[in-house]
């Protein structure tokens, strides 16, 4: 444990990618294999489900310091982050213990989950005397189910790689998977992992592969040279997702590595229509009247447990197809995208039909017609254009080696929006208000009055927040718990994807991925933008999707 | 949706009384009785001096009476002014107010205020801290009425761990790097915390390079008979001992091309608020020492208690949490609204460092 709690201090307090994989490589050389097990797992993004409720947790930690309620909240809202404010407020340790990570992990904290209250309170408090400060920190994060590290997986493979030998791209594959939710690292796990002997991975099972991820395309359209070079497709805004036949199994998986079996029926079914043993790259979205649904819809099915038969016919969902990454067994990433895509479209000719559809290619000539073409995004429901490289291979990660693909997303959506309330930020942002609500107006003459209609937090340099971090702090009119609100002084340009009329809002308007795109200190407040233009959007889109 | 939240039902709320030996004052915290301010933020005619640092210490006033011990660096900061001084537990009497200065353990000079006037004793402690540091004299507890107090690291997370315990994690560092053939650079404010960092490195380690900022005030620490091992500027240094030595420099140092004669370096900051993670990866370092020289959360409780006041009155830093907590344990607790806490130390890490003075 004190190990891996010196290892995240480590990767957590540097922003070198050197001094990360050095870091890591020294743990992965040193850490036993079933503690390594478990902290592979972390790195890359496992979670085990919280073993304890959050209220549990704090009472526990506001018993153990001896402090009360409102104090440790204050404090929470300082630190802004609730294992470290734990980690801070317990009286100083009596006797540390080291114990391995694994048997911290399996014998203390996974058995803490479905004990009584009085019992995992007790046992918490036990465990919090045992630790130092980081170590504190680190088990209070993981039993809260939010631990997180700052370093990117291929970080982490490049120093496995290096300490057990086995290529960082057949590790890469190995790794796929891993974390899901239905399996528990163990050394067994971990040990077939890391073996430089150990045959490829077995063909029955069910990994997906390294997804290969798109750049954003930053500069002209026509600086990627002849159209003829690359396959356009639409840019769908749904799940992305892998869809595995081997033998008479099929397994579906999200980007994030969740295996999706069972969520999505209509998908699942599909897989005998498929020839034995494929790989198929693709996006799930809502179709409904031959036509893809906001992702607001798809939203509805993420996260039920059930798939009930109202939910079935509400929100069918279809794999759009883009991509076939293994055929017959043969591994076809290192082909050339226009032969995959030859070969995809026969694969989904025999099966598709139902909810296993072809991604359809946009065939506009040149890059002129094209950018025309690009306007119509909002109606078709899409986020724009993916354009992808003829003769590129399927890369791993975010890469650009062996081949690319570009995103060309349509513009946002754009408002002028007052700020009206701020609220402190996490982890790196903890002590800075960094998270805001804006409003718009409403109403004319005396009436008129600011309507908060999205929340947005990203999209401004470390400066500007601060800067606007000093604006809230002179212009709070009350403070409710960690919340202030402020007299309206500072207009900002928000940018959104996606606008939808929702009655659960206040506003009775839902906008998808809100974010600031520009301060704007010289615009008067009353010049803000209204709800009516909110609502004009909805009308808009609406009208398109019809038209 | 916020709005249906419960408010906080506790305001800060302190009648200022005519019994009251100190008052808020738009230009500063005044004593009626002596007609006089201490540690004013706009021009008056007698100011009495917590401390040094800008926050406290201002220029343009017509008097200012401070602790002997600062004398230098109160000249060093604000130049030739009428400056009179009192040494530590020394009394005068104006205007019937007995005043005295009590070494408050913050930096060189820093003294609690006590004022006695017709039976009445308060204490003003400007900033301090309960624990040790070699460049000035400890805190001590002063018995009083009321106890105006700091509360720059007011909440329970902030506990501050032996002094000790962070210099040796320093000297390892800097030993490490020296090793590896690499410069240590500490970022520390140029008074106080830089003068603490250079008295309780191990100078053994290897050779000490100063800022200018900082070598300003280790002139005046030296001139008060403060210890500091021999340092040397960094045009002075030769290409070897570049790469091994220890650095500190003033935070706005960082990132500026003055840094980049250390060649490879590995850098650092010392100050209470690298506890925070935030903080901490905010300010884009290497390495955070806690190293600071205000009370902790069990500091500030102990020295409240040492006091014996029944009355506590919070000038800055979490001034709303302490006020209740000490009125929850009941003690009469209130706050004056003031203008202290810009100071380089008392500001959280996330705010831009203010120009340091030449």
């Amino acid at each position: 444990m004190k190990e891996f709690a010196a290892l995240f201090a480590a990767l957590d307090s540097t922003t070198s990618t050197r001094k990360k994989t050095d870091a890591l490589l020294d743990y992965f050389q040193r850490a036993q294999p079933a503690d390594a097990a478990w902290a592979l797992y972390f790195l890359a993004g496992g979670k085990p489900r919280q073993t304890v409720p959050t209220g549990l947790l704090r009472a526990a930690a506001r018993e153990a310091a001896g402090i009360p309620e409102w104090l440790f909240d204050e404090s929470y809202d300082v630190v802004g982050d609730l294992a470290e404010t734990i980690a801070h407020v317990l009286p100083p340790a009596r006797e540390t213990v080291d114990l391995p990570l694994h048997v911290w992990i399996q014998e203390r904290l996974l058995a803490l989950r479905g004990q009584a209250p009085e019992d995992v309170s007790a046992a918490l408090k036990r465990y919090w005397s045992e630790l130092d400060t980081p170590g504190r920190f680190l088990l209070t994060k993981l039993i809260g189910g939010s631990f997180r590290v700052g370093v990117a997986r291929n970080l982490v493979l490049r120093a496995l790689s290096e300490a057990s030998g086995v290529d960082a791209r057949l590790l890469a594959q190995r790794v796929m998977g891993y974390t899901d939710k239905q399996h528990t690292p163990d050394a067994a796990r971990y040990a077939l992992l890391v073996d430089p002997q150990v045959a490829d991975v077995p063909a029955e099972s069910g990994q997906p592969y390294p997804f290969f991820l798109a750049h954003p395309l930053q500069s002209s359209v026509e600086s990627l040279g002849e159209r003829a070079d690359w396959q356009v497709e639409w840019k769908w805004d749904g799940i992305r997702a892998q869809f595995i036949r081997r033998g008479a199994q099929s397994w579906l998986w999200s980007r994030g590595e969740d295996l999706l079996n069972g969520r999505f029926p209509e998908i699942d079914a599909t897989h005998a229509l498929l020839p034995d043993t494929c790989v198929l790259d693709g996006e799930i979205v809502v179709w409904r009247d031959g036509r893809v649904q906001p992702f607001a819809e798809l939203q509805k099915r993420i996260g039920r447990k059930t798939v009930t038969r109202k939910i079935l016919a509400e929100q069918p969902v279809a794999f759009l197809a883009y991509d076939l990454l293994e055929m017959a067994g043969v591994d076809l990433r290192a082909r050339p995208q226009r032969e995959r895509r030859e070969r995809l479209e026969q694969v989904v000719a025999q099966a598709g039909g139902g909810p296993l559809q072809l991604s359809p290619l946009v065939d506009a000539p040149d890059w002129a017609a094209l950018t025309a073409l690009r306007g119509e995004s909002r109606a078709r429901g899409v986020e724009g254009f993916m354009l992808k490289q003829r003769e590129g291979r399927y890369g791993a990660g975010r890469t650009k080696d062996v081949g690319t693909w570009w995103k060309w997303k349509i513009d946002p959506y754009s408002v002028d929006a007052v700020l009206v309330y701020a609220q402190g930020g996490h982890g790196r942002r903890a002590n800075l208000y960094t998270d805001y609500t804006f409003a718009v107006w409403e109403g004319d003459g005396q009436a008129r009055r600011l309507v908060p209609f999205a929340k947005a937090y990203s999209g401004l340099t470390d400066d500007e927040m601060r800067q606007v971090d000093q604006r809230i702090r002179q212009t709070t009119i009350e403070k409710f718990g960690p919340v202030r609100s402020v007299t309206p002084t500072l207009v900002v340009e928000l940018g959104f994807e996606g606008i939808q009329a929702s009655p659960r809002h206040k506003s009775g308007i839902a906008v998808r991925f809100p974010r600031m795109l520009r301060l704007r200190w010289d615009k008067p407040v009353h010049e803000a933008d209204t709800l009516q233009v909110l609502r004009d959007f909805i009308a808009e889109s609406a009208a398109l999707r019809q038209g | 949706m916020h709005a249906d939240r419960p408010a906080a039902a506790w305001k800060i709320a302190l009648e200022p009384s005519s019994k009251d030996l100190v008052v808020a004052r738009p230009e500063g915290l005044y004593c009626p009785a002596g007609d006089f301010f201490i540690d004013p933020w706009q021009p008056v005619p007698q100011a009495l001096i917590t401390h040094a640092h800008g926050d406290h210490l201002r220029a343009g006033h017509g008097r200012y009476l401070t602790a002997e011990a600062g004398r230098h660096v109160v000249a060093s900061r604000v130049g030739p002014v009428e400056l009179q001084t009192l040494a530590y537990g020394e009394a005068i009497t104006h205007h019937g107010v007995r005043i005295s200065f009590h070494p408050a353990g913050h930096v060189l000079g820093s003294a609690q205020i006590r004022l006695e006037h017709e039976g009445r004793v308060w204490v003003v402690s400007g900033d301090y801290k309960t624990g040790p540091d070699a460049t000035c004299a400890p805190f001590e507890p002063v018995r009083c009425d009321v106890f105006v107090t700091e509360s720059t690291f007011g909440l329970p997370v902030f506990r501050w761990a032996p002094q000790r315990d962070v210099f040796d994690s320093l000297n390892a560092w800097w030993a490490g790097n020296a090793a590896a053939g690499r410069a240590s650079i500490v970022y520390a404010y140029s008074f106080g915390k830089a003068q603490r960092v250079l008295a309780g490195v191990d100078a053994a380690i290897g050779p000490i390079v100063v800022h200018g900022a900082v070598a300003t005030m280790d002139e005046a620490y030296r001139r008060s008979g403060v210890a500091l091992p021999a340092t040397k500027s960094v045009l002075d240094a030769t290409p070897d001992e570049l790469r091994r030595c220890l650095v500190v420099a003033p935070p706005s140092a960082q990132g500026s091309a003055w840094t980049r004669r250390f060649g490879d370096f590995s850098d650092a900051f010392a100050s209470g608020w690298m506890l925070l993670r935030g903080a901490r990866r905010r300010r884009n370092v290497d390495r955070g020492f806690i190293l600071s020289d205000h009370a902790d959360w069990p500091g500030l409780l102990e020295a409240i208690a040492a006091t014996g006041a029944p009355r506590v009155i919070v000038t800055h830093g979490y001034v709303e949490p302490l006020v209740r907590f000490l009125a929850e344990q009941g003690l009469e607790s209130g706050a004056f609204k003031t203008e202290y806490g810009d100071d380089e130390d008392a500001k959280p890490a996330d705010e831009p460092a203010a120009a340091e003075a030449p």
